[in-house]
């Protein structure tokens, strides 16, 4: 119990107090759960707060859940330069619901909540340019959803009679699979997930 | 007649221009010849790396590492390999740690070594471009001969290191050291005070402190802001608190700040070698635990309980204890953190990774505003993309 980082958690603690975060340090890392509507007092508190004076926002992530309600956690990792410490802070977000984006507070997030937006189908309220950053131009499908295959659905290939590349359905031959112990070494009976044919 | 004056056109650089460092498709809005707004469109390499972790097992998933900013490949198993070690909770011998630091810093030299020179091809200076290659394939040889491939060494395990270094291999980097330096002396005369050079740099893409922080720079473009900001010396990993180094800094953090606070790493990065060189000692490089380090090949093949563990090792592979972290390094480019989730299993709950090119790129709009077209490509230099790293 003495880490470094207790005099800052209790601080945290007693300050947001009303904002019921609760704080968290394991592995020397500190970590605050916080509630959606709250996502803004807290990093706007984080930000100005001068002992925790957070200027930067390293990253901000998503985790998909499926099985759990919320389903997905909002991760958005602060770093104070000044007092060398980082903050992570936690919300949880339900399937569709609006997140506040922080790009006021801090102009990084801006391709960090397109990312996340990209990758999960998390959409954030008041985004000035919330397009797909990674996946290509005509992309469906949020890919680092839990319940999204391995393989996807669509492939690309240039169809030579049209003369431009295409997308198709997936077709795999050898359907891919996770082995583990229980596994039949003769094949799988089941259909490749996101094969569609 | 509609008079042309504020007309807006909208131009696309890219994806395959020579100048855009790989694959970076730009869409400038120019007034004239200079930029009202850039806008990239970045994904072209996009290969879903966090995905395909998320489906390997702990071992399986360093070589991705690797294929992120394969300019300076072993940094990115270095983040990667700390975050493992981690969760599980161990401590790697000393050797290792030793030996980890000395590739890092040759990775860094890789990474620096080619972004200085091809920025400086960018605007216009050939010659240190083919310097800095000669020198590049003398360092990629030493990462040869110890990993066994030039560039993806897939080297650093969680644990230590794969292989102990070969025979005579301090002796060689020894000797390439003493003439390096050389090397980087002729660069710095082509380069520092050519007033071409000085031309296309100085004044160009400049960003304060405050706006670096708050864009989430990190690395040489944050230094060059005039802020000693280096994780190797704030949060020190592996035996970088034992080694003395300097951090340079700039002043104005235009592009040619960008460019003397790289070449000025290069010159401590050169101290930290031969300093790890030094301090390497004769010792093991793997932890002993038999479930997570694979058993030595003479072992296996005579016990059966060695065999077991290097099947199970290879097959299934050990199991992380549930946790979550988030552990970066200071990379080349700048901040690279790994946050690892682990739910208990062999593979990764979730694997995000942060890379320093991702936040740079986004901050080109910013600097290129009010720029000339020209300039463009000598921020894109200054910035140190990667798209391996930024698409991920």
């Amino acid at each position: 119990m003495n880490s470094p980082l207790e005099p800052l958690k209790n601080h945290i603690d007693l300050s947001l107090q009303s904002l019921r975060v609760t704080t968290l340090i394991e592995k020397e890392e500190l970590t605050l759960y916080g509630a959606l509507p709250h996502l803004e007092s807290i990093i706007h508190f984080l930000r100005e707060d001068s002992t925790c004076w957070c200027r930067q926002l390293v990253d901000i992530c998503a985790v998909d859940y499926p099985e759990r309600s919320p389903r997905f956690d909002a991760v958005y990792h602060f770093l104070s330069l000044s007092y060398n410490h980082r903050i992570r802070l936690i919300v949880g977000v339900e399937e569709g619901a609006l997140v506040p984006s922080v790009g006021h507070f801090f102009r990084s997030a801006d391709w960090f909540e397109r990312e996340v937006y990209d990758m999960f189908g998390i959409p954030f309220k008041n985004h000035t340019d919330l397009r797909r950053i990674l996946t290509d131009y005509t992309f469906e499908g949020h890919p680092l959803r839990k319940d999204f295959p391995l393989t996807g659905f669509t492939e690309v290939h240039y169809c030579d009679t049209q003369e431009r590349v295409m997308t198709r359905p997936v077709h795999l031959q050898d359907p891919l699979r996770d082995y583990t112990y229980d596994n039949s070494w003769l094949g799988s009976e089941k259909k490749a997930e996101g094969d569609n044919q | 007649m509609t008079p042309l004056k504020n007309k807006t056109h909208t131009i696309n650089y890219g994806p395959q221009h020579p100048s855009s460092h790989g694959v970076l498709r730009l869409v400038l809005e120019m007034e004239g010849e200079m930029v009202i707004r850039a806008d990239p469109h970045i994904g072209f390499l996009h290969r879903g790396t966090e995905k395909l972790i998320e489906h390997k097992t702990y071992l399986q998933a360093l070589p991705y590492f690797d294929r992120l900013d394969y300019v300076a490949p072993l940094c990115q198993e270095h983040a990667f390999v700390l975050a493992v070690e981690k969760l599980l909770g161990i401590t790697v011998p000393d050797r290792a740690q030793y030996i980890r630091v000395l590739f890092a810093e040759i990775s860094r030299l890789l990474s620096h070594l080619l972004n200085v020179t091809t920025m400086a091809l960018d605007v216009g200076a050939m010659t240190p471009l083919l310097w800095a290659l000669e020198e590049r394939e003398k360092l990629m040889g030493f990462c040869e001969a110890t990993t066994g491939a030039r560039m993806h060494g897939n080297y650093f395990r969680p644990g230590g290191v794969a292989v102990d270094l070969p025979p005579g291999l301090l002796e060689d980097i020894g000797s390439f050291l003493l003439k390096f330096p050389k090397t980087l002396d002729d660069i710095e005369e082509l380069l520092t005070e050519n007033s071409i050079f000085k031309l296309r740099t100085v004044d160009i893409g400049c960003i304060n402190f405050e706006d670096a922080v708050d864009w989430g720079l990190s690395g040489p473009l944050l230094r060059a802001t005039g802020c000693p900001w280096d994780l190797r010396k704030s949060e020190p990993y592996d035996k970088y608190e034992e080694m003395n180094f300097r951090i340079p800094t700039g002043t104005k953090g235009d592009c040619y700040d960008r460019y003397l606070v790289r070449m000025a790493e290069m010159r401590e990065s050169i101290k930290i070698i031969i300093q790890a060189m030094g301090y390497l000692k004769p010792g093991p490089i793997m932890v002993e635990d038999g479930k997570i380090a694979p058993p030595p090949r003479h072992k296996m093949k005579q016990s059966m309980e060695e065999m077991i563990h290097h099947f199970k090792l290879y097959s299934e592979g050990y199991h992380v204890p549930k946790g979550q972290t988030y552990t970066p390094i200071e990379s080349p480019k700048g901040e690279f953190g790994v946050y690892l989730i682990s739910d208990g299993s062999n593979k990764p709950y979730r694997c995000k990774i942060r890379s320093p090119g991702f936040a740079a790129l986004q901050t080109l709009d910013f600097l290129t505003r009010g720029h000339m077209l020209a300039d463009v490509a000598a921020i894109l230099g200054s910035l140190d993309i990667v798209f391996g790293e930024i698409d991920r």
